[in-house]
């Protein structure tokens, strides 16, 4: 299918730091694009530079063809955001936030009134229109931000981490509004530094990590990057070389920190008796077991050496 | 123009749904100007009761009439005390000055006048405070005491003149040509005396000594004066509110201007510029929103302001409609330019507001709005002439009480857009786009 966002090679140095450094991905039709990174590694640089708010040093932006160096109100006319902060008029009742940035857009009028409503109607504040914002809770002025990027109708929507600060309740609400968006044909790129809204919600990931992408695909592409497909954890007292491990059968990766060693093995029934039998002769008592799938997470510590959270 | 109007219908919505914001602009400049336009008095209300006391050490016949006749003038009110009750009732602020009349005075005064030796020295206390009033004793002071002493020292019944005869022609020290003149001028004093007395007979019928003395001749002030305000139209009346609501207007539309900056700048912290920036908008419509936004509620506001010294204070644009609709038009542009040169200069909402409201009360206050300019010294007042203030306020003096026409709007109103040309190519220039 042909690609409605397409970004190429972008870099951007903020004096001597380099912020991004070629970043390159395509969403298509109806596709949410997870673009997860640690905290500065560039994400919302680069959101800036794909909405034009910040000029790139390198690389070019499209959206359905258009670049911003040909048209730029064109470009943006096709790209709605939602900003890592509440952009929201917070003296102004909720549908005139609504209204207010489809005028900016182009709409106005019976046209631009029904709009807002729908979207309104959309994120679930239909209700609570003639209200202000500054009435409401985290996650319906997260509600609302996402409709004012929605009033005009964009090809893409770009959202930098609209979950922050939102309680579980509403963030499944903006989870299903965005479900609802990528039915209804719309190019969506999600930034994040949560792995468990990328896995829940993205078609497709970007890693990206100082400024660069580590890796790109599908979660099932990048979880088969890494060499175990599951993982142990045993919270043991005493002295263990976790290098000693790797001789055991279908145990691919093992580490010590902080009094935690975590396993990476093929399979848990096959392979964790064996674990079990080293460490019981290493004479180390074992406190606390765990074990679970791999996820994104182990697949960015795979990548950089690094959690996501650092 | 779709996406101008909305951001100006915004601007315009949140700024007048903001009370406070709306109670800085219109409530506090009415208040504060109604204030200072009861202080300055409107040109009928002339100073009257000033309290001072007189302590006549001297006890003559002069000073009795010179005691009388400040007693008689309605702008003092005199009351007798000790010469030190009288300073210390300065001192403490309840008189506003003292005068002491000083032993001689009677006999001194007249002498001097021709240049006699000694002059009586009259003391003088005021409270510093109060120093607009010292001139206005001084020259009541002088007024009566020249009025008495002359009438004394030329009424011919009076010892007074023969005395001065005397002592004129005793002064061996005194040249001859001036003795002479001295005393032609005395002769001749004395002849038009007599013949006014003989008139004054006549139409009598019958002379006593009380009726001679009442109609002798009286000496004064040699001239009248009459006093006219200097408006355009005779009719028009100095209204010390115009000015003051001119002032206090100014002011707190600045204020408002200021205002209007640091709602930007929270924009920018809150991230709704940056939101702002990714709409299609060009920088023009952005930055000319905000400049029009500014300048309506600028125009708003003053009219409101005005509209209330109208129906309050009968303040009236005596001069010209369309030039004060352009000069109030003027400074609503200046107040937008000002407001968006603080935004692009200014780095957090909190550190701007404190200097750009310092920088606003020093324009204002430079440009006559509490006082007005010509109380100024000459320097400051050559100095006020650079700032933008000072126009603001002399071309709506000048389309209010000084009635002028609009040719008079001309200069303040192109001295203004100078500045609101250069105020908008700084904000313009050193506007920080991107975060």
């Amino acid at each position: 299918m042909h690609a409605t966002l397409q970004v190429q090679g972008l870099r951007k140095a903020f004096g001597e730091r380099q912020a991004v450094a070629g970043v390159s991905f395509s969403v298509a039709p109806g596709e949410m694009l997870g673009l997860l990174g640690p905290n500065g590694a560039g994400k919302s640089t680069t959101v800036g530079m794909v909405t034009g708010l910040t000029p790139p040093d390198a690389g070019t932006v499209s959206v359905a063809g258009i670049t911003l160096a040909q048209d730029e109100m064109g470009f943006k006319r096709r790209v709605g955001l939602v900003p890592q902060e509440l952009a929201l008029f917070e003296d102004l009742p909720a549908q005139a936030n609504i209204e207010l940035f489809g005028a900016l857009y182009g709409l106005s009028g019976a046209a631009l009134k029904q709009r807002a409503a729908e979207v309104l109607a959309m994120v679930g504040l239909a209700d609570r229109a003639r209200d202000k914002p500054g009435t409401f809770s985290g996650g319906m002025k997260r509600r609302l931000n996402i409709a004012c990027a929605l009033v005009h109708d964009p090809d893409v929507l770009l959202l930098d981490e609209p979950t922050a600060g939102v309680d579980p309740q509403s963030r499944n609400a903006i989870f299903d509004n965005l479900e609802a968006l990528k039915r209804a044909g719309k190019a969506l790129v999600y930034t994040t530094h949560y792995m468990e809204e990328a896995e829940r919600l993205a078609d497709r990931i970007v890693i990206v990590d100082h400024g660069q992408v580590v890796a790109t695909g599908t979660l099932p592409e990048l979880l088969a990057t890494l060499p175990a497909a599951n993982t142990l954890q045993l919270d043991i007292e005493g002295t263990l070389d976790p290098q000693g491990l790797l001789a055991l059968s279908g145990v691919h990766a093992a580490r010590l920190e902080a009094g935690r060693l975590s396993l990476a093995l093929d399979d848990l029934t096959r392979d964790a008796p064996g674990v079990w039998q080293a460490v019981a002769a290493a004479g180390v008592q074992v406190r606390h077991v765990s074990s679970g799938r791999a996820n994104l997470e182990d697949v960015f510590l795979a990548l950089t050496g690094r959690q996501l959270r650092d | 123009m779709n996406a101008l109007i909305a951001l100006v219908r915004k601007d315009l919505v949140l700024y007048f749904s903001n009370r406070r914001s709306v109670l800085m602009s219109i409530a506090a400049p009415i208040l504060i100007a109604a204030f200072f336009g009861s202080l300055f008095g409107n040109s009928s209300s002339k100073p009257a009761n000033i309290p001072i006391a007189v302590t006549d050490l001297d006890r003559s016949e002069l000073s009795a009439r010179v005691v009388a006749a400040l007693r008689a003038d309605t702008t003092l009110t005199v009351s007798d005390a000790s010469e030190a009750d009288a300073l210390a009732r300065v001192k403490s602020g309840e008189l506003r000055a003292s005068v002491t009349l000083p032993a001689g005075f009677g006999a001194q005064a007249g002498q001097a006048l021709f240049g006699g030796k000694t002059k009586p020295e009259l003391v003088l206390n005021y409270d510093p405070s109060q120093s607009m009033v010292l001139p206005l004793v001084r020259g009541l002071l002088a007024q009566h005491v020249m009025q008495q002493v002359s009438q004394d020292l030329f009424n011919s019944a009076g010892a007074r003149m023969k005395d001065m005869r005397e002592q004129v022609r005793a002064d061996a020290q005194m040249p001859a040509s001036q003795r002479e003149e001295l005393s032609a001028m005395f002769d001749s004093i004395a002849k038009v005396q007599e013949r006014a007395a003989s008139a004054a007979d006549a139409a009598s019928g019958a002379a006593s000594g009380a009726a001679e003395s009442a109609n002798a001749p009286k000496f004064s002030v040699p001239f009248t004066t009459r006093e006219v305000e200097a408006s355009s139209r005779p009719e028009v009346k100095y209204n010390s509110y115009s000015h003051s609501f001119a002032g206090m207007g100014v002011q707190f539309i600045l204020l408002m201007g200021v205002d209007m900056a640091v709602g930007l700048l929270m924009m920018r912290r809150q991230g709704l510029w940056q939101r702002l920036r990714a709409a299609p908008l060009t920088r023009t419509q952005l930055l000319g929103s905000r400049i029009v936004s500014c300048a309506l509620i600028s125009v708003i506001v003053f009219s409101i302001i005005y509209a209330f010294a109208a129906a309050v204070f009968g303040v009236r644009i005596e001069g010209s409609v369309p030039g004060f609709m352009l000069v109030m038009l003027a400074f609503a542009l200046l107040t937008a330019s000002f407001g968006l040169m603080i935004a692009a200069l200014g780095k957090t909402p909190e550190a701007t507001r404190g200097l750009a409201i310092l920088a606003t009360l020093l324009m204002v206050m430079l440009g006559g709005a509490w006082v007005p300019s010509f109380i100024f010294p000459a320097w400051l007042q050559t100095v006020s002439l650079a700032v933008p203030t000072r126009w603001a306020i002399d071309g709506l003096d000048a389309m209010t009480w000084r009635g002028l026409p609009f040719e008079a709007a001309l200069a303040p109103v192109g001295v203004m857009m100078g500045f609101a040309l250069v105020f908008a190519v700084i904000a313009v220039a050193r506007f920080r786009w991107e975060e």
